[in-house]
C-alpha cells in the first residue's frame, strides 16, 4: 500500500453502528492505514461533508431517514470523481440477494475486521458501476439534489414541473419555488426519459404537468404554440423541432 | 388450565386422494373382511379359501369406490358434511351393486337376491364405520393443529431487529461496557421468552416489562430518536393477555414510526377496560407514501390468528392511518387473572 492512508467516510444513523466501523477501522490500520475522515447520520449530511470532504471510500448503512443508502450512492453515481462505495445492512435477505445480483459489495452487520479488510483492499478503482447500481435499484433515483450555501436539498422528481437549462446551469421548477441544479439537460433527459420531455433546446417538461397547448406570442415576441401546465400560470414555448412530438404526446393523451 | 378455545368445526370428510387415506381405507376394509372370513370358518383350513372367495367381492367395489371418489373428490368437499357423507356412501353401494351385477354370473353358488341385499348391508355399514373413524381422528387431531401453528406464530423473529441489535452491543462494548452487559441481559430476557412455549395467557405486567426491556435495546441504537409514552392507568394491572402481543407490535412501530424518522419521535401505548373487554391502542408516526412493508402486514396478520387461536371471535385488531399517524388498536376479552 502506497504512504496516503485511505480516507474513509461512515453513514450511519445509528451512533454505535458508526462507532463500531470506528473501531474496526482503527484494528486494521496496520495492515491498511486509514483514516475516518468524516461520520454522517444520513445521506443528505454525507452529500454535504463531500462537498467539502475529499473522501477515497464511503461506508453507507442502507436503511436511513431522509434519504438513504441507496438514494446517496444514486447521487454520487452522477459524480466525476465519484469515491468507492461499500454498503453496510443488518440481514435482510431480499436486500442480500438484490446485492449478490450486483456487483457493488456490501457488509453484513456485525461487521468483522477482516471481512472489512478484505472489502477495502479489492475496492474498485474508479467511482460507482453504474450497471451495477441499476440492478441493484432498477428503478432510479427519486430526487434531484441542490446545494445552497453548503446547504444540500432533495428535489423529489415527482414534484418538478419543468428543467430549465439557463447558460451554465440547470433550474428545477416545483410549485413552490425553483432549485439550482448542478446536471446537464441532456443527462437528465437520457435518465428520465419517462418522465420528462423536450419541448425546447432549453426545456424539459414533465409529462404529467402538461395540461395543454395553445398559440402565444413567446418572450422574443415570435407566435409559436405555448405548452400549459396545471397549477401554474407560466407557459413554456414550444420549438418548432419538437412541436409534431408534442402533438403525437397531447393526441395520446387525448387533450 | 385449558388456553386455546377449541374451534367447534363441523366434521370434515377425508381427501380421497390422499395416500393415507387410501393405505387406510385399504386396511380397514381387509381387516374386516378378515374377521368377517375368520368368523365364517369352521376350520383353519378353510380359511385362505373363505379370504379369497369374499375378497373377489371386497376388493373391485372397494378400489373402484376409491377411484371415484378421487375423481368427485373435490365437488365433495365443496359439500357439506352430512351431504359429501351421503354421496360417499351412495358410490360405495353403486360399485357393490356393479360388481354383484358383474360377478355374480361366475359364482358357482352364487344365492342371487338375498346376497346382493347382505352385499349392499355390508358395504353401507364398512362404509359408515371408516367415515366415523375418519371424522374422529380429525377432530383428534384439530387442538394439536392449532397448538402446532400458535407454536410456529410465536417462534418469529425478525433477523432485522437481532442483528442490528447485536451491531449496536458491539458498537458500545469497548466505550461503555457497562451500558453492552445490561443490553445483552435484556437480550437474554428477551430471547428466552421468544423461544419458551407460549401456550398460555400471560398477565399484561409481564407482557409490559418485556416491551421495556425491548425498548431499552431499541433505545441503545437510536438513542434519542425513541421517545416512548405509556399510559396505563387505567389498566388494569391483573388483566391475562395472550403473551408477545405488545413486542412484535412495538418492533412495527420502531421501524416504521422512529427509523424513518431524523427528528425524535413518539410511540404512545394506552391501556383501558371497557366493561369486560381489554383494550390496547398503539400509535406512532409514519410517513405519508412510505412504502407498506410486507413484514409488516405479515406481523400483523401473526397476531391476528394468534388473538383468534386465544380468543376466536372475541377479539380484534384493527389498523387505522391517518394524519401522520398510524394506529393499532387490539380490543379482548378482559380475563382476571388470580389475586397475588
Amino acid at each position: 500500500m502506497s504512504a496516503a492512508p485511505l480516507r474513509v467516510l461512515i453513514v450511519d444513523d445509528e451512533a454505535p453502528a458508526r462507532r463500531r466501523l470506528q473501531d474496526l477501522l482503527a484494528d486494521i490500520n496496520e495492515e491498511l492505514p486509514n483514516i475516518v475522515v468524516g461520520e454522517a447520520a444520513d445521506g443528505i449530511e454525507a452529500l454535504e461533508r463531500l462537498g467539502v470532504q475529499a473522501v477515497d471510500v464511503v461506508l453507507v448503512d442502507i436503511r436511513m431517514p431522509r434519504l438513504d443508502g441507496i438514494g446517496l450512492v444514486q447521487q454520487l453515481a452522477r459524480r466525476q470523481a465519484a469515491p468507492a462505495v461499500i454498503f453496510t445492512t443488518a440481514y435482510d435477505q431480499y436486500a442480500v440477494r438484490a446485492f449478490e445480483l450486483s456487483a457493488i459489495d456490501y457488509l453484513l452487520k456485525p461487521v468483522r475486521a477482516q471481512r472489512l479488510l478484505l472489502a477495502l483492499k479489492k475496492l474498485p478503482r474508479a467511482g460507482i458501476d453504474a450497471v451495477a447500481l441499476r440492478r441493484l435499484a432498477p428503478e432510479g433515483r427519486r430526487h434531484l439534489t441542490s446545494t445552497e450555501r453548503g446547504r444540500v436539498l432533495l428535489v423529489p422528481l415527482a414534484e418538478i414541473l419543468y428543467l430549465k437549462a439557463e447558460l451554465k446551469y440547470v433550474t428545477a421548477h416545483t410549485r413552490e419555488r425553483e432549485y439550482l441544479v448542478e446536471e446537464s439537460l441532456v443527462h437528465l433527459e437520457q435518465e428520465f426519459i419517462e418522465r420528462f420531455v423536450r419541448v425546447h433546446r432549453s426545456c424539459l417538461v414533465s409529462r404529467a404537468a402538461i395540461a395543454g397547448c395553445e398559440r402565444g406570442v413567446d418572450a422574443d415576441g415570435e407566435t409559436r404554440w405555448l405548452v400549459l401546465l396545471h397549477g401554474m400560470a407560466e407557459k413554456l414555448p414550444v420549438s418548432r423541432r419538437q412541436w409534431p412530438q408534442i402533438k403525437a404526446l397531447l393526441k395520446d393523451d387525448g387533450l | 388450565m385449558t388456553s386455546i378455545r377449541q374451534n367447534h368445526e363441523p366434521p370434515r370428510l377425508p381427501d380421497f386422494c390422499n395416500l393415507g387415506v387410501w393405505l387406510r381405507v385399504l386396511l380397514g376394509v381387509n381387516l374386516l373382511a378378515a374377521l368377517a372370513a375368520a368368523a365364517a370358518c369352521r376350520t383353519l383350513n378353510e380359511l385362505p379359501g373363505e379370504l379369497a372367495r369374499l375378497s373377489v367381492f371386497v376388493e373391485p367395489p372397494l378400489i373402484a369406490s376409491l377411484m371415484l371418489l378421487c375423481l368427485v373428490n373435490r365437488s365433495i368437499l365443496r359439500l357439506d358434511y352430512a351431504a359429501g357423507a351421503a354421496v360417499v356412501v351412495a358410490i360405495s353401494l353403486a360399485t357393490t351393486v356393479g360388481a354383484q351385477v358383474v360377478l355374480i354370473p361366475f359364482e358357482a353358488d352364487a344365492a342371487a337376491p338375498a346376497s346382493l341385499i347382505a352385499a349392499l348391508l355390508w358395504a353401507a355399514l364398512i362404509t359408515g364405520l371408516l367415515l366415523y373413524t375418519f371424522a374422529m381422528r380429525a377432530r383428534l387431531q384439530s387442538p394439536a393443529l392449532a397448538e402446532a401453528r400458535l407454536m410456529a406464530l410465536t417462534a418469529r423473529i425478525r433477523p432485522h431487529f437481532l442483528f442490528n441489535a447485536l451491531n449496536a452491543v458491539l458498537g458500545v462494548i469497548r466505550s461503555d461496557p457497562r451500558r453492552a452487559e445490561q443490553a445483552l441481559e435484556e437480550l437474554a430476557d428477551l430471547f428466552r421468552v421468544l423461544m419458551r412455549e407460549n401456550r398460555e395467557l400471560v398477565p399484561l405486567s409481564d407482557e409490559i416489562s418485556l416491551a421495556r426491556k425491548y425498548l431499552d435495546i431499541e433505545r441503545l441504537r437510536l438513542g434519542d430518536r425513541l421517545q416512548v409514552k405509556w399510559d396505563i392507568e387505567s389498566c388494569p394491572p391483573d388483566a391475562l393477555v395472550p403473551p408477545l402481543m405488545l413486542q412484535p407490535l412495538l418492533e412495527n412501530a420502531v421501524y416504521h414510526g422512529i427509523e424513518p424518522a431524523l427528528q425524535p419521535a413518539e410511540i404512545t401505548i394506552r391501556f383501558s377496560r371497557r366493561g369486560d373487554q381489554l383494550l390496547i391502542e398503539l400509535a406512532n408516526p409514519y410517513a405519508v407514501g412510505a412504502s407498506e412493508h410486507a413484514g409488516n402486514q405479515m406481523a400483523l396478520a401473526n397476531i391476528r390468528e394468534r388473538l383468534m387461536l386465544f380468543f376466536d371471535l372475541e377479539a380484534r385488531l384493527e389498523t387505522t392511518a391517518s394524519d401522520g399517524r398510524y394506529l393499532v388498536r387490539m380490543l379482548m376479552p378482559y380475563r382476571p387473572g388470580p389475586a397475588e
